[in-house]
């Protein structure tokens, strides 16, 4: 059981990864101040506590630093014991569950970055292999509400972060996911009717244009 | 070298009555590696009563969790288990690809790769400071992670012409201490073995 304590999350609010923790936080029902970094300015708070990497998100816990989303998930998992458990406690259930949020991080990002950051054939390419990685997701899910069951869990909280720039990678690939991976929107839908994640994912089109910007700057660079 | 992780957990568990079925990666993959790990088609796979677990440092984690009677790999402790983690995962995510490219790539564009390879062994080096081994007083989850490496040693050496005794000499210590322990001596593949293979390899691809 915690304790009331000092939790600070030091994140990014389009990022992916941040969202998994906040997401986390809410689930478990913890107060933490979040702190948005200038990621082109990073605060001496972030570099100190993330010497290695200098990379968000950072949950700052008493004034200790836990680094890595899928890290920082499963602490508060642990820590947070009381609510709401996102893995399951049988070791096997645990690997199983682990083995499939490493596949999120192993090929989400990449894969959604190549789609909004490519032209052309590199993009039918992009394209074709995300709808694929998510098929390979959705018989995972097969005919479950959640990747954890009947209760949403760890892997659910790894993967719908990436719900959020779906817009994004449909505009910038003229295409639609539903059409090829109905699974998929079905429980991201289901996943949004929960508050942690509703308040969580920001709005899409207000991704798209952070993007938009992002794109920009980098062509003028 | 992942597969060394699980063979070495596995003996400090004190769990010998296993069968090990090595694989032939190159030629072909056996159709039991191919049911059990469809998604990657990688070894190591460990088979627990007919059921897979795949990814080495969750096969150390599962190890850890299922036989918990001795030997803890990793702390009970939240903080100092995520603390374990972080670096287990450090080791995938620099020391894996950076040392890849010692000997995968033709020599000409070396010398970032060098420098950029003693960083990473100076980093764990200020990480296991003065304790006796990244888990403390006895292996643990990194130290786990990280050993494997060691039988690439020779390797590192042969093909960047660096001395990594004299680079990183508490590393080194630190690997000596760790290979007098039986479960990772018995574990741990031969050094020339490994060179013997990378320099075959080298041909088979074609890389100077």
């Amino acid at each position: 059981m915690a304790n009331n304590n000092e939790v600070i999350l030091l994140d990014f609010w389009p990022s992916s990864f941040g969202m998994r923790v906040r997401i986390a936080l809410h689930e478990k029902g913890v107060e933490f101040e979040y702190r948005d970094e200038d990621l082109r300015n990073k605060s001496e708070l972030l570099v100190k506590m993330n010497p290695i990497h200098k990379k968000i998100p950072v949950l700052v816990h008493n004034n200790k630093p836990v680094c890595e989303s899928s890290i920082i998930v499963q602490y508060i998992d642990e820590v947070w014991s009381d609510k709401s458990p996102l893995l399951p406690s049988d070791p096997y259930q645990r690997a199983h569950a682990r083995f499939w949020a490493d596949f999120i991080d192993k090929k989400t990002y990449d894969g959604t970055k190549k789609i909004w950051t490519s032209k052309g054939e590199d993009q039918v390419v992009a394209k074709k292999e995300f709808i694929e990685h998510l098929k390979v997701l959705e018989e995972q899910l097969g005919d479950k509400p959640y990747f954890g069951g009947d209760t949403f869990g760890y892997v659910d909280v790894s993967l719908i972060p990436f719900y959020s720039w779906f817009y994004i990678l449909e505009t910038e690939g003229n295409f639609k996911i539903e059409e090829s991976n109905t699974k998929i929107i079905e429980w991201a839908k289901r996943c949004m009717q929960r508050e942690s994640v509703a308040k969580t994912l920001p709005d899409q089109k207000k991704l798209y244009e952070f993007v938009q910007e992002y794109k920009k700057k980098l062509g003028v660079e | 070298m992942f597969a060394m992780r699980v063979k070495i957990a596995l003996a400090e568990k004190g769990i010998t009555d296993y069968e090990c079925r090595e694989e032939n990666i190159v030629v072909s993959k056996s159709p039991l590696l191919l049911q059990m790990n469809p998604v990657h088609k990688k070894i190591p796979v460990l088979i627990h009563n007919g059921k897979p677990i795949c990814e080495s440092l969750i096969i150390v984690e599962y190890i850890d969790e299922v036989w918990n009677h001795t030997s803890p790999l990793l702390p009970t402790d939240p903080y100092l288990k995520s603390h374990a983690k972080f670096w287990a995962d450090f080791v995938d995510k620099k020391m894996y690809p950076v040392q890849k490219k010692i000997w995968a790539t033709k020599e000409e564009s070396q010398d970032e790769t060098k420098k950029e390879f003693i960083e990473i062994l100076k980093t764990f080096e200020k990480e296991l400071g003065d304790k006796c081994y990244f888990g403390g007083d006895n292996i643990g989850f990194v130290d786990i992670a990280l050993i494997t490496y060691y039988s690439f040693f020779r390797t590192y050496e042969y093909f960047s012409g660096l001395s990594l005794e004299a680079e990183c000499p508490q590393l080194i210590a630190w690997a000596k201490r760790c290979l007098l322990k039986d479960s990772v001596s018995s574990s741990l593949a031969d050094m020339d073995k490994v060179l013997e293979i990378i320099i075959e390899y080298r041909k088979i691809k074609g890389i100077a």
